[in-house]
């Protein structure tokens, strides 16, 4: 994939000098990120490297250190993760976490929670069981008895209700079958270039994370160590040998 | 025949006293949903609703429905208080600390109130704010009798829970509290305010403590700083034996435990009134931890 919006794109989300520590571990070290409007940014790298704090640092569910985080030209790097969800942040969180005693409609409903007008919230509903038909046949099942790539499809659907500029996804194909990865890539991608919506993308799956971005960093204990379009990126001698492993 | 209507007029006795038990151990069950805390300063609530009840009645001479609104508010804010000095700083610190800080309010409540400049240590006499009055009633032989404090517990309780299923189940707000008690952090994804959450779970568990203090008083009118400790815990255990977390577990569970105790005072002797509630709790603990309505067992 090529980058569709070329370098003029303006940038959403601008991560400056990040450093986030659990106790006297550091997770992630001096991080510096600008992310474009309408690009998918995937973040590969090992388990542990930092992955996850990065994203959850981003909506405010880990605390920083030292470093800010600027949303849309906001500062947010204090900001409470609900007003930054209202802001236009939304994230699918790794192992999906649906709730799974509440039904399909009702946990895209909970999506729906910073939308305070119900027609719209209809609207976008409509505009998701038409993404994801799957969830449609499903709505008043319990969401706990839906297989993982229908709940992953949950989960994206309901980090969509809230009408995202940009959503982050955590993991996206753990633990599922490559048949099934192969079809959430292709909803992220179906998502992106549909909607519009911008995209951080965090993956173990080097090589499906390459193939559905525009432009991907590889992340390696707190540090970024290379960042740069995702065809490049998937040639780098040191990236094949470490994490696409022919 | 005469017997049967003994046990008749006990189990509606234990049932009015099981209502005041289910409205606290709603706090309970409810601020456990959500933080995972047993806050053991909400029976000291409970006290606080008996003595302000108090207060409204015998120095100001309110109307009962006024000191109902006037008692529930300012319990709702006590509670609202307690969780913002209290626990919100302790809100990501290990559970335990969370554990004992709520007995450190609990005893600080006691104490306090029991200042002769705050309420008093002493044993004072709660002024019913109506006659009792009992109504008779016949029903094939069996003779059974209702006071008008039973009717109105039965009563106000009985609207408390509907309005409370209808918040939880029906408002935006109460779709928040839901998310908040299954994954807090997840919750917050969907743009729920967690701290605004929490306060209002607190406030509502406070009203509802508050509510209980004063039909408590009017059942038994002899208030005391001291009186929330024991029907603090024998809600609590309401509460684990209905299935900490669960509304309904709460309210069923809050009937079960004053009908065995008002049953076990009248039958066996009242001397083992608060050691049976402990009994319950030891067989539902070796039992069926998880209570009567729980399907698993939390990871604390």
């Amino acid at each position: 994939m090529t980058d569709p919006s070329g370098t003029a794109a303006p940038v959403i989300l601008a991560v400056n000098g990040l450093c986030v520590s659990y106790g006297i571990i550091r997770a992630l070290d001096d991080i510096n990120l600008e992310v474009r409007h309408g690009e998918i940014l995937s973040i590969i790298g090992a388990n542990g490297a930092g992955k996850s704090t990065l994203l959850k640092s981003l909506t405010g569910l880990a605390r920083p250190l030292s470093g800010t985080i600027s949303f849309n030209g906001t500062d947010i790097t204090a900001a409470r993760t609900d007003r930054i969800v209202r802001m236009g942040m939304s994230m699918v969180p790794e192992g999906r976490r649906i709730f799974p005693d509440l039904t399909v409609r009702e946990n895209l409903e909970l999506g729906g929670f910073p939308v305070p007008d119900r027609t719209v919230r209809g609207d976008i509903l409509d505009l998701i069981m038409t993404t994801f038909p799957r969830l449609k046949e499903r709505m008043k099942q319990h969401a706990g008895t839906l297989s993982g790539g229908e709940q992953q499809m949950l989960a994206m659907g309901r980090a969509l209700m809230s009408h995202p500029r940009l959503l982050l996804l955590d993991e996206p194909s753990m633990g599922l079958s490559p048949i099934i990865t192969r079809e959430i890539f292709s909803l992220i991608t179906k998502v992106n270039s549909e909607r519009a919506i911008t995209m951080i993308l965090v993956e173990q799956n080097a090589h499906m994370a390459l193939e559905h971005s525009h432009r991907a960093c590889v992340l390696e204990n707190g540090r970024i160590t290379l960042v740069g379009p995702s065809a490049d990126i998937k040639h780098d001698p040191r990236v094949i040998e470490a994490y696409l492993g022919v | 025949m005469e017997q049967a209507s003994y046990i008749l007029s006990q189990v509606i006795n234990g049932l009015q006293l099981g209502a005041v038990y289910a409205l606290i151990a709603l706090g309970y069950t409810m601020v456990y949903g959500i933080l995972r805390l047993i806050n053991f300063a909400h029976g000291d609530i409970f006290m606080l609703g008996a003595f302000i009840a108090y207060f409204l009645l015998s120095r100001f001479g309110m109307p009962i429905y006024l000191v109902f609104l006037a008692t529930m508010a300012v319990t709702a804010l006590a509670g609202y208080l307690m969780e913002k000095i209290a626990y919100k700083p302790l809100r990501n610190a290990p559970k335990i600390s969370l554990l004992i800080t709520a007995v450190g309010v609990s005893l600080f409540l006691e104490y306090f109130c029991s200042l002769k400049a705050v309420f008093t240590p002493d044993y004072i006499a709660f002024p019913r704010p109506f006659e009792v009055e009992t109504y008779n009633f016949s029903l094939g032989g069996l003779e059974f009798s209702f006071t008008n404090i039973q009717v109105l517990i039965f009563a106000i309780t009985f609207s408390a829970l509907v309005l409370l299923y209808l918040l939880i189940y029906r408002t935006k707000q109460g779709k928040a509290m839901r998310a908040v008690s299954y994954d807090r952090e997840t919750a917050a994804l969907m743009g729920i305010n967690i701290d605004n959450t929490v306060s209002l779970t607190f406030m509502v568990g406070a009203a509802l403590a508050g509510m209980g203090g004063i039909l408590y008083a009017m059942a038994y009118p002899q208030i005391n700083v001291f009186m929330g400790i024991m029907p603090g815990i024998k809600s609590f255990i309401a509460a684990v034996l209905g299935g900490i977390g669960i509304i309904h577990g709460a309210v069923i569970g809050g009937l079960i435990v004053g009908t065995s105790e008002v049953i076990v005072s009248a039958f066996l002797s009242s001397t083992y009134r608060d050691g049976v509630i402990f009994i319950i709790l030891l067989i539902v603990l070796l039992v069926k931890p998880s209570g009567i309505f729980g399907k698993r067992i939390d990871k604390v």
